[in-house]
């Protein structure tokens, strides 16, 4: 197999495990303002991902600085073009991670109101933005004979990519809610199981509906079948919930965003970044790679960390594996901000 | 403002702002992995205290120094997409290596201490932070290998088809004299800020201790956490002084420009002398006042004191006849002024840790008028001398982005419009000066509260014991 395409797969692996894994925690950081009641409630959702979101966000820092080894052009065109949309990614992941570090840290209500806040949005921005951006990649965008983006901002919120962008960001939430009745016991876990089935119905609807959309206009066999399983897998997952089978309802969730991205890259592939103006400036997984001798480099490097890599994540969840609830949460007075501080 | 000026001025304050964190981050990991190790191995409580306060605060400064790195890797992208044409080849690959093989193993492992207390044996769970600590050392390395690229290209050609520098030598890449000796310089610069960050801690606690019988145990922990952090400082900064000098050898050498900047040296001298200070006219004609040492530029530059070092005049006038018409040389107050700050600033923490040091010696309490404006200042010291440090070494390759290939106004993302710029660059300073703020005020509150209290740490607890450091 040629080294392009197999830095294709990898990238596309490294954005599918991005969104598998931070999937879910996007969906805990938005449920923290729909399930989270109280202080305590909502505290046992941000301990279910507190030891992983951060090895999780990783993923799409390898995704990015792989993309911009192996296809620099496809990294310049990307992240130069799609410029506000990933502007305000940014802030909603820097005002998240500092979220989850900071919140804790003081005993006033006010503060910790306004880090949940920063949570919720910091969650919700990326699942619907990496969904608008994906679409806008599948589509194709005004991408001149240099391999400039052209289209400026407005072009980006086409139906399309705002399609994709709900079906992320309803994925997610699902992911989430599922992996919360996973993680958690009593009321919560109960309360999640049912927000689930619901979300859940939503997400399958726009699924569905993105889908069919993209295979209708760049389907491949391929990614007719694997659309088709994407869609099965989130059934599953939803019989699961419904069943009360929560490990089986987390992995049709995972099932189903991985396979819809599958689907994606099927229907990319040889393209990394179609374009809308001229088939021939469309960039390539060839025209935008690296050289042989860097990608044989990457593959060494890849081939020897990533398993070591998944090892040791994998360990991670297993150490966290014991599911807690608000009964393990101590009550912590609520301080009003006038009687606070030092 | 140009997009290019823009897109300068947002690069360099994400830059300085995400290297507050970083030094911290370096430095104090290793601390604390060590004030760990000291637990386990005796037992005493005194270290679990010490642990905990500084891991505590250590996490306060790892999360921003997080999220702010995030914007650091989408920025070549989105500002700098020439640049990122033209070097993705080579400089995309110590990137990659940096997420894989080091960030997530910082990122996966800060997770599994701070909430493995309990979860984890006591062996195990000590393992990662010193995980960690290597992570940090090693995301450090390929940063650095890839800086170190841009200041002294080595092991790729030229692709003039394609407009692009090309690999073809990756140990070539990550052996540069440039990292070489930069990785070192810098590792133990950050370890100067690690130091000098936990002695004045503890030392303004001993100084509000004062009056408490000496034998009370905040006191004994906050003595140990003064020395521990001091000798760290002084140490390190031994280790800054014998790498800098290496590197200026290295420097002189492989960017001669950079180094003439560093001292204004517009003439060629032979042999040259060290300006400790010099006071003249901005454009160099004209010299007013100043003190030299003789022949110590020669030796710094190559060991050699009867040496000559090339002035700026001449080297600009070779690289118009290598590169063609233009100005080839820094700013050179900048690069003269950001060179004098960072040595001073780091013999300046070197000296308040010494006498830090001394002033406890042998039992003694902190006394005197001095020493709380010296534990007050002595973080910034080394903290500040890393800023003008890097402001000297980036300013200093300008006006290449990459030394002798790519010039700075030619990386510039040619798309993109000065009023996105404009949002992003106003965006980041308003969000990173509200976090500063936020952060400040929680480290603060978190040293004041001084040592916490510490139950038994229990590996074993029942089923849905809450998560200890839990959020």
């Amino acid at each position: 197999m040629e080294l392009t395409t197999v830095w294709f797969i990898v990238i596309a692996f490294l954005w599918i495990g991005y969104f598998v894994l931070e999937g879910f925690d996007f969906g805990v950081g938005m449920l923290v303002g729909l399930l989270g009641r109280d202080d305590r409630e909502r505290r046992v959702l941000i301990n279910t991902i507190g030891p992983v979101w951060d090895g999780n966000e990783v993923w799409v820092l390898v995704a990015g600085g792989a993309t911009f080894a192996a296809f620099p052009e496809w990294y310049a065109t990307l992240f130069s073009g799609f410029y506000l949309p990933l502007l305000l990614i940014l802030v909603a992941l820097i005002i998240r991670g500092v979220a989850f570090e900071y919140r804790g840290k003081r005993p006033e209500a006010r503060w910790k109101a306004r880090w949940d806040a920063c949570i919720i949005i910091g969650s919700a921005v990326p699942a619907l933005l990496w969904g608008v951006a994906f679409g806008n990649i599948l589509r194709g965008v005004p991408i001149n004979a240099d391999g400039e983006y052209v289209g400026g901002f407005v072009n980006l919120l086409n139906p399309f990519a705002l399609l994709a962008g709900v079906a992320t960001c309803t994925l997610f939430l699902t992911h989430g809610a599922v992996f919360v009745a996973l993680k958690t016991d009593g009321e919560i876990r109960h309360r999640a199981n049912r927000f689930a089935a619901r979300i859940g119905l939503a997400a399958a609807a726009v699924t569905v509906a993105l889908a069919v959309w993209l295979n209708l206009t760049e389907g491949t066999p391929v990614s007719w079948l694997v659309s088709a399983l994407a869609a099965m897998s989130l059934v599953g997952a939803l019989v699961a919930n419904r069943l009360g089978r929560e490990g089986w309802a987390f992995i049709g969730s995972a099932a189903t965003i991985a396979l819809l991205f599958v689907a994606a890259f099927v229907s990319l592939f040889p393209d990394v970044m179609p374009s809308s103006l001229d088939p021939a400036w469309n960039l390539t997984t060839t025209n935008a790679a690296s050289t042989p001798y860097t990608l044989r480099i990457m593959t060494w490097a890849a081939a020897v960390g990533t398993p070591v890599v998944l090892v040791y994540q994998a360990w991670t969840y297993w150490t966290f594996r014991k599911r807690i609830s608000v009964a393990a949460i101590p009550v912590e007075p609520a301080v009003p901000a006038e009687t606070a501080g030092r | 403002m140009s997009a290019e000026s823009l897109a300068r001025w947002q690069f360099a304050i994400t830059t300085v702002y995400h290297f507050f964190f970083v030094p911290i981050t370096i430095g104090l990991s290793g601390l604390v992995a060590g004030l760990q190790t000291a637990w386990v191995r005796t037992g005493s409580e005194r270290y679990l205290r010490l642990t905990r306060f500084f891991g505590k605060l250590f996490l306060i400064n790892f999360a921003m120094g997080v999220v702010t790195g995030i914007v650091q890797e989408f920025q070549f992208g989105m500002n700098w997409s020439e640049y990122s044409r033209f070097v993705g080849d080579i400089f995309g690959a110590p990137l990659a290596l940096e997420g894989l093989l080091a960030f997530f193993l910082e990122s996966t492992f800060l997770g599994l201490w701070i909430f493995g207390w309990d979860r984890l044996p006591r062996r195990v769970h000590l393992a990662c932070i010193w995980i960690v600590s290597v992570g940090t050392l090693l995301s450090a390395f390929f940063i650095l290998a890839a800086n170190s690229w841009m200041q002294h290209p080595v092991g790729f050609t030229l692709n003039e088809a394609r407009g692009r520098a090309e690999l073809t030598d990756f140990v070539a890449v990550l052996t540069n004299p440039v990292v070489l000796v930069t990785f070192p310089h810098q590792i133990f610069a950050c370890y100067m800020v690690g130091g000098a960050f936990m002695a004045a801690i503890a030392g303004w606690h001993l100084h509000r201790l004062r009056s408490a019988t000496p034998a009370s145990e905040p006191t004994a922990a906050f003595r140990t956490a003064l020395k521990v952090g001091a000798v760290t400082l002084l140490v390190s900064g031994l280790g800054v002084l014998v790498t800098g000098d290496l590197q200026g050898k290295v420097m002189t050498t492989v960017q001669p420009m950079k180094m003439a900047a560093a001292e204004a040296l517009y003439e060629t001298e032979q042999p040259a002398a060290f300006s400790i200070i010099t006071i003249g006219s901005l454009d160099g004609s004209r010299e007013v006042w100043s003190i030299k040492v003789p022949y110590l530029l020669s030796f710094l530059g190559t060991g050699d004191p009867q040496s000559e070092i090339k002035g700026i005049n001449a080297l600009q006038q070779s690289y118009e006849k290598t590169y063609g018409p233009g100005s080839y040389s820094p700013n050179i107050p900048l690069s003269y002024w950001t060179f004098r700050i960072m040595m001073g600033l780091g013999f300046a923490a070197m000296a308040a840790g010494a006498f830090l040091l001394w002033k406890i010696r042998r039992g003694r309490l902190p006394s005197g008028r001095l020493w709380l404006p010296l534990v007050l200042v002595l973080p910034f010291l080394p903290l500040l001398a890393n800023s003008f440090g890097w402001i000297f070494t980036e300013t200093g390759r300008q006006p290449w982005l990459v030394f002798g290939l790519l010039s700075t106004a030619a990386g510039v993302s040619p798309g993109t419009t000065v009023a996105e710029v404009l949002t992003s660059m106003i965006t980041f300073t308003a969000l990173y000066g509200v976090l500063a703020v936020v952060e400040v005020r929680l480290l603060i509150t978190y040293i004041r509260q001084g040592l916490p209290e510490v139950a038994a740490v229990e590996t074993e607890p029942a089923d849905d014991v809450p998560l200890s450091f839990a959020y």
